[in-house]
């Protein structure tokens, strides 16, 4: 019996072997620990979250259809734990793709009932860094005060 | 199947060849994006074309030349790269299975190049579509970012191929790109704007593959040869871009709209430099394409999208709704 991986990291993404997404998330400059990545392949454990977290999470141009969201996230969205933790999704894609730009976030952001924070294009560009570091930082700000209430 | 920089005969053709065992990938990007590919193919004539050609009636005299000159520029493009540019690839490849990859990229391009034809044969004269392609022909840069792009891909330097190919599919196609999104945003010719929607799509993925193999296969240079080929790639793009310049006021100066698809021409220079692994380059005080130019292209990639920077129409207040298992299903 294998037990999954905890990881208490604010912000869980995946990224194919292309690591556009992970280049992404590195610029972000986010301190240890408080990045984890999902597993490449779907044989490996996932990883079980222990506190709210952002998700992201890339689209390769399929239609909205299966295979839309990569099976890697399902793995790890199936752990209703994970579903429980997951406060939002910032998308990554390629315009090119038109109305399944970043398809994969707003088919999670639907099925969890999250907001879709972001979207950026292919590893992001500086503005899409300062956007995201300084929308986090508020977003969880935000979270805080509202579980407070 | 590896690098040969010898005789100019190993770079054009693979000296030996194995029977491809698909159930045995070195490289998994291989077999995902043959399979999006292959998801993706379409043929122009599933598109009604037909229904533009009273719009096309709406068009001035200049913006019908502007059109036809327009796509026998994306039309040479892709001609290019389904007859030689793929094709120049294949001895490089890294696996049997990109091989494979860049032959159905080829024949893709080749399907582009003729969706043109089709779109003239539906909407234009055979005297308009014959002054169309010999303009293309005769416009000087034209012929010169055409000109550009074969000599690398005649050379030996496997890597280099691979840039002047992203650049390629990934910016040079763009001012030409800029005017069917421009038309469709006006709700004219929106028929053909489907058609070049098509191979918008394709483009990104060919960008994207042709981008990440780049990648990889830089990852077996030293690190001298490494910076050798980033100011390489620096250098032809903005080589490229200069040239793209000066094409985009030929074609756009008459209608006033140069200014407008050079930012179009920034925003998807930066889009190839991030195919191929490098940071962006323009900065987005220059890369803010027109909004309505962007959503013809893709309608949920303006800023009202997006929490963090825009009015937040995306935003759900509140706790995540409760999803049971068995409906956890894509």
């Amino acid at each position: 019996m294998t037990t999954a991986t905890m990881t208490s990291a604010q912000l869980i993404y995946f990224s194919s072997v292309s690591n556009n997404t992970h280049r992404f998330v590195e610029k972000l400059q986010l301190p240890d620990g408080e990045t984890a990545r999902l597993p490449l392949r779907t044989a490996e454990e996932t990883l079980q979250a222990t506190e709210p977290y952002v998700l992201v999470v890339p689209s390769y141009g399929a239609d909205g259809g299966s295979g839309s969201v990569p099976k890697q996230v399902i793995k790890f969205l199936n752990v209703e734990s994970n579903r429980r933790l997951l406060r939002g999704v910032i998308g990554a894609g390629n315009t090119n793709f038109q109305e399944s730009y970043c398809i994969a976030g707003d088919i999670i952001a639907a099925k969890c009932g999250v907001p879709h924070l972001y979207r950026f294009e292919l590893m992001g560009t500086e503005h899409d860094v300062s956007t995201v570091r300084q929308g986090l930082e508020e977003f969880w700000k935000q979270q805080s005060s509202l579980s407070a209430v | 199947m590896t690098t040969s920089a010898e005789a100019p005969s190993s770079s054009t053709l693979l000296d030996h060849v194995e029977a491809i065992n698909w159930n045995r990938l070195q490289d998994e990007k291989d077999g995902e994006v043959w399979n999006r590919l292959v998801n993706n193919f379409w043929l122009p004539e599933k598109v009604p074309v037909s229904n533009d050609i009273p719009s096309w009636g709406t068009l001035t005299e200049e913006e019908k030349v502007l059109t036809m000159r327009v796509f026998t520029g994306l039309t040479l493009l892709d001609t290019i790269q389904g007859t030689v540019g793929a094709v120049a690839l294949i001895p490089h490849s890294l696996t049997q299975h990109e091989e494979a990859v860049l032959t159905n990229i080829a024949f893709m391009e080749s399907v582009h190049a003729k969706s043109y034809s089709s779109i003239f044969s539906t909407l234009c004269s055979t005297k308009e579509i014959d002054d169309a392609f010999r303009w293309s022909k005769e416009n000087p840069n034209l012929q010169r970012k055409a000109q550009i792009v074969m000599d690398y891909y005649h050379g030996d330097d496997g890597l280099k191929k691979r840039v002047a190919s992203t650049i390629l599919e990934s910016f040079l196609f763009y001012s030409g790109f800029y005017l069917p999104m421009h038309w469709s945003s006006r709700a004219k010719l929106t028929n053909t704007a489907d058609v070049i929607r098509l191979i918008i799509r394709d483009e990104a993925v060919h960008g994207y593959y042709i981008g990440y193999k780049y990648q990889r296969a830089l990852e077996q240079e030293t690190e001298a040869r490494r910076e050798e080929l980033k100011a390489y790639t620096f250098d032809l793009l903005f080589e490229l871009y200069e040239n793209e310049v000066q094409y985009t006021h030929d074609l756009y100066d008459g209608v006033g709209l140069a200014e407008d698809v050079k930012k179009f021409l920034h925003y998807n220079a930066n889009k190839a430099l991030m195919n191929l692994g490098y940071e962006a380059m323009f900065p987005s005080e220059v890369t803010n394409v027109n909004p309505a130019i962007l959503s013809a292209l893709s309608p949920n990639a303006d800023e009202n999208h997006d929490f963090f920077s825009g009015s937040g129409s995306s935003y759900v207040i509140g706790k995540a709704v409760e999803t049971e298992d068995e409906d956890w299903d894509f």
